[in-house]
């Protein structure tokens, strides 16, 4: 199905009703002044209309929207529910942040829902020209909302950072892309996969290019060596965004790397594994970028002060896991990182929930403000932290255990060479676990000083928190229904 | 009695989220507590006297579908090995409850994490499914972490986060171990039995890599040492044991009993239910080196080790590495006696050590110090204190009549058959252990008493109540052995007719 403009509105409506939303919060913020939770509510059942909507799509015909720009398919639809989730949890932890509360609270969900509708792109662009645009679209509203907080510099200075290293990298990638565009003639995924099939495409130019073009994609992914960025804007940014910049932008990032270089340039073959074009190994070169991401990654979360910050160099080490599954070239490996990222999105969101609740009592994210925490009146809130860490280690019976061990599996049904990559994998799992029990010594081994007051928690941040426990919990127990949502959402339309 | 196994391994859970919903009143919190450890004991008594004592197989199975697409079930089921560390685990994890009355800080949380590690326990013993197995092995480990961190000694973080941390790095390899015999098997499977129905199908001819080539080792080969270094640190085998020292010393009385009673089993009860029966052939390659002779060196580097200790548990915890040095000589035996032992060993360490550190415990508590020069002439003082612990040093020390020198003499006698030299080593550890006990009871028990603890009062009900029906045990067992041995006969002899065919000499 290849479907004209006016044709594809039909099957275009949650974007539609996002769009929709994202004018509506700035009409009702102009009428009903201060008014905090309206626009919230607005933002959120804005979210669950354009969920909804997805979830219809489901039934509808795969196909090509657009004249090809835009794909719909089971894989483009799993990421735009990814998104919508994380947006939806963001808006509702921004109610509960302090530091939501000093902005103009129009402008951060319009922006917020700006940015998820980018992600709705990332996730179904077919078309070189599209895949940047949506990209860009998400990294401009990313840069404003990273330097949202006034008159706080280290906002603004993450901010600066981002737009730098964005820029960057997105010109790298256009870069890239155009030498794409050289050798086949064409923008579109399809027709650039017919013209790299045929001989005569000069191999290191095409290498070059993929290099390039993964720096944009890398730096969305977070992975090295475009990861220097992220510490200082997870730090920077409003906690709730930082929430959602870690599992969302980091999702779209998988989604729009997948895209190109998989259904993109890339062929399936019948037993589900993937060939790439011949004497261009671009998988070789993200194995050794998934191991180095992990190992830096995680050395450098070991002696991190600040929860925010360690928490980022976390999220690059969890970027280098789920490198793993590209770098297989199996639809194992594919559904294995699909299932990391709802389980990232779960527990990663959770620990942002619980540094945002104590850093409104105690007004900081260092780790020092959590010493004793279990035995300062919020057990808890410290209990909760203490799964999504152990979680985010990959212990059982936690869902973060689930997600390492189908991307493990993935990577050792490969073999050989394969096998180190495995190896080294888990010898991080054993690395990172000395960070993140670190912050579970500092709340519950170590005993409050007399002058750490007592921590009263928002009881209404508990609405969030519990579920997302429960959740991290039972999908660590009863994983089957997910996994197979995450292996039907492996289909990708092409032609 | 259907489904008796979950039970056994899912009532405990059950009362720790019970535990977790009861008002902060500590009294009732320990009632309760106790009252979730009792069911299980009692089933641990039916499976004893229902147990087929004449059959190999696994039997009280249960098995459900869990994640049909990975081949992933859950799978419980027990045969003469586990039964003993099952009936071991119940025993252990009932007097236990009772041994912690003492604890006053946060309550609700020691108990609700020490039935959850009983759950990981018992489950660990029961599950025949691999990706189970390796699931209720890492749940015992966040349990341990926070009883030794919040609830241990003034050094409590360093022993708790090395001992999560050692325990971790075995237990990755060991899940890439479970993987890759997952895939080697065909079709696709964590079922253990059907792994081990395989055990000749997973190649042993030498991988062309760097180092295996040299060494000779196979892709068999490869697995079992990944599995064993995961086992090896929980044994825990040199050099792998050096978390142990600190996590006992550290750990309140109750956790150290359950560390050195229950957890360390794992370690060989490991070996023996996954190593032996599925990789058969590099087994009997790699058995005199990894287990024999690190087994002999265990027994006598230990034994060295609690000779030069002062702090009391620490010398309990060196004994413990001495001797499960005994379980891994036994095991590498390959003989019925060697074997047999072996897991004898076992069970009967987990009731002496369990004994010993729990003497330890009342000591402790009263003198407020460990230091085994700091007390002296305590029989005077504590006689009744004093005739127990004699009882708990001598079976440690295998004297005839009580169970250490069953098991310790069935394993001398296997390997004998085998390894004379390691036979020789072996049983020189036994004189360096009646030399380290001994001196230890005259320092502590004998001569002059302290002026400062005159006033020390004895034994106190409830201590005597968790030490006798240990006691009794190991009265029985090394008067009729039989008792355990005929439990665990049929099937250790089955485990170890699959390696003998694969034995070169």
């Amino acid at each position: 199905m290849d479907l004209k403009n006016i044709a594809s509105l039909s099957l275009f409506y949650p974007e539609i009703i996002l769009t929709g939303t994202i004018l509506l919060i700035v009409v009702a913020d102009l009428l009903l002044r201060g008014g905090r939770r309206g626009l919230a509510l607005i933002a959120v059942i804005g979210c669950i209309g354009a969920l909804l909507a997805t979830f219809d799509l489901y039934g509808a015909q795969p196909g090509l929207l657009f004249h090809r720009m835009i794909v719909l398919d089971r894989f483009s639809l799993f990421f735009k529910v990814i998104a919508l989730t994380a947006t939806i949890l963001t808006i509702w932890m921004s109610l509960g942040s302090d530091e939501i509360k000093q902005v103009h609270q129009g402008e951060f969900y319009t922006l917020l829902l700006a940015c998820a509708l980018g992600m709705f792109f990332m996730a179904s662009s077919s078309n070189l020209l599209m895949a940047y645009l949506s990209l860009e679209l998400v990294s401009l509203t990313s840069y404003v909302l990273t330097g949202f907080l006034p008159h706080n510099r280290r906002s603004s200075e993450a901010a600066l950072k981002y737009l730098i290293y964005g820029g960057v990298a997105s010109g790298t990638m256009i870069y890239g892309m155009s030498w794409i565009f050289g050798m086949a003639g064409s923008l579109d995924y399809a027709a650039i996969q017919a013209a790299l099939a045929q001989n005569g495409i000069n191999k290191a130019a095409l290498f070059m290019a993929f290099i390039f073009i993964m720096a944009g994609f890398g730096y969305k992914i977070v992975f090295v060596p475009f990861h220097m960025w992220s510490p200082d804007v997870y730090q920077g940014a409003p906690t709730p965004f930082t929430a959602f910049l870690s599992v969302a932008s980091n999702a779209a990032g998988i989604a729009i790397m997948i895209r190109f270089f998989f259904p993109g340039v890339s062929r399936v073959l019948p037993g589900g594994d993937w060939s790439f074009v011949a004497g261009v190994e671009w998988p070789h070169v993200l194995l050794f970028v998934s191991m180095i991401t992990m190992t830096v990654g995680n050395l450098c979360a070991l002696n991190q002060k600040n929860l925010k910050r360690m928490l980022a160099y976390s999220g690059i080490a969890h970027a280098g896991y789920m490198l793993m599954g590209l770098a297989v070239l199996t639809n194992d490996g594919l559904s294995a990182i699909l299932f990391y990222v709802v389980v990232y999105l779960i527990m990663n969101l959770g620990a942002f929930l619980v540094v945002a609740m104590v850093a409104n009592v105690t007004g900081g994210e260092d780790i020092e403000h959590y010493r004793g925490l279990a035995w300062r009146g919020a057990s808890v809130p410290a209990i909760c932290l203490a799964v999504f860490l152990f979680s985010l280690t990959g212990l059982p019976p936690f869902a973060g255990f689930v997600g390492k061990f189908f991307l493990f599996s993935a990577v050792l049904k490969q073999g050989g060479a394969f096998a180190v990559l495995a190896v080294v994998a888990a010898i991080n799992s054993v690395i990172s676990l000395y960070y993140y029990a670190k912050i579970v010594k500092t709340m519950f081994l170590d005993m409050p000083y007399p002058e750490n007051k007592r921590v009263a928690v928002a009881v209404n941040n508990f609405t969030l928190l519990i579920p997302l426990t429960v959740l991290t919990v039972v999908l660590g127990v009863y994983f089957a229904p997910l996994a197979q949502y995450t292996n039907q959402s492996l289909f990708f339309f092409v032609k | 009695m259907e489904n008796v196994l979950t039970y056994m391994t899912f009532i405990p859970l059950a009362g720790a989220v019970v535990v977790l919903m009861l008002p902060n009143n500590p009294k009732l919190i320990r009632w309760v507590s106790a009252a979730a450890t009792v069911p299980p004991l009692l089933m641990a008594v039916w499976l004893f006297n229902h147990f087929d004592r004449t059959q190999a197989g696994f039997q009280f199975v249960e098995k459900y579908q869990w994640l049909p697409a990975y081949n992933i079930s859950y799978y419980l089921g027990i045969d003469g090995l586990s039964i003993s560390m099952v009936i071991l685990t119940a025993l252990l994890s009932f007097i236990c409850i009772f041994a912690s009355f003492g604890i006053e800080k946060a309550v609700k949380g020691y108990f609700a994490l020490f039935l959850m590690l009983d759950a990981g326990m018992m489950g660990v013993f029961c599950a025949l499914d691999f990706f189970l197995f390796y699931v209720f092995w890492e749940v015992m480990l966040l349990p341990m972490y926070f009883l030794i961190g919040i609830w241990g000694g003034p050094r409590r973080e360093y022993a708790a986060i090395k001992f999560f941390l050692y325990t971790l790095f075995g237990s990755v390899l060991m899940l890439l171990a479970i993987l890759a015999l997952y895939f080697a098997s065909e079709p696709h499977t964590f079922d253990m039995t059907v792994l081990m129905a395989q055990a000749d199908k997973y190649g042993t001819k030498a991988l062309p890599i760097w180092p295996f080539a040299q060494w000779g080792w196979g892709f068999q080969h490869v697995i079992w040492m990944a599995l064993f270094i995961g086992f090896a640190i929980k044994i825990p085998a040199f050099p792998f044991h050096t978390w142990l020292p600190d996590a006992h010393v550290e750990a309140p009385t109750a956790i150290s009993v359950i560390l050195a009673g229950v957890l360390l089993k794992m370690g060989t009860y490991g070996i023996l239910r996954t190593n032996f029966p599925m990789l058969p052939a590099a087994t009997a390659d790699l058995a005199y080196w990894f287990l024999g002779a690190l087994g002999a060196w265990n027994i006598i580097y230990g034994a060295l080790c609690a000779m030069a200790q002062k702090d009391l548990k620490k010398l309990v915890a060196y004994s413990s590495v001495s001797h499960m040095g005994y379980v891994m000589l036994g095991m590498a035996s390959f003989t019925t006696q060697g074997i047999n032992g072996a897991v004898l060993q076992m069970f009967n360490h987990g009731t002496i050590t369990g004994m010993l550190f729990l003497l330890v415990g009342v000591i402790y508590d009263r003198a407020h110090h460990r230091e085994i020069d700091g007390f002296g002439g305590l029989a005077a003082i504590m006689p009744v204190y004093t005739g127990i612990t004699a009882l708990a040093f001598f079976a440690s020390m295998g004297l005839p009549g009580l169970s250490g020198f069953i098991s310790e003499i069935l394993v001398l006698l296997g390997v004998w058959q085998r390894y004379p030299v390691l036979t020789i080593l072996g049983a020189s550890g036994v004189i360096l252990t009646a030399g380290y006990l001994l001196w230890t009871i005259q320092r502590v028990y004998l001569g002059p008493p302290n002026e400062k603890y005159l006033k020390m009062p004895d034994i106190n009900g409830r201590e005597i109540f968790t030490l006798v029906p240990l006691g009794v045990i190991v009265i029985i067992v090394g008067v009729y052995p039989s008792v355990v041995l005929d439990l665990l006969r049929a099937s250790l002899d089955h485990i170890n007719q699959i390696v003998l065919p694969h034995l070169h000499s």
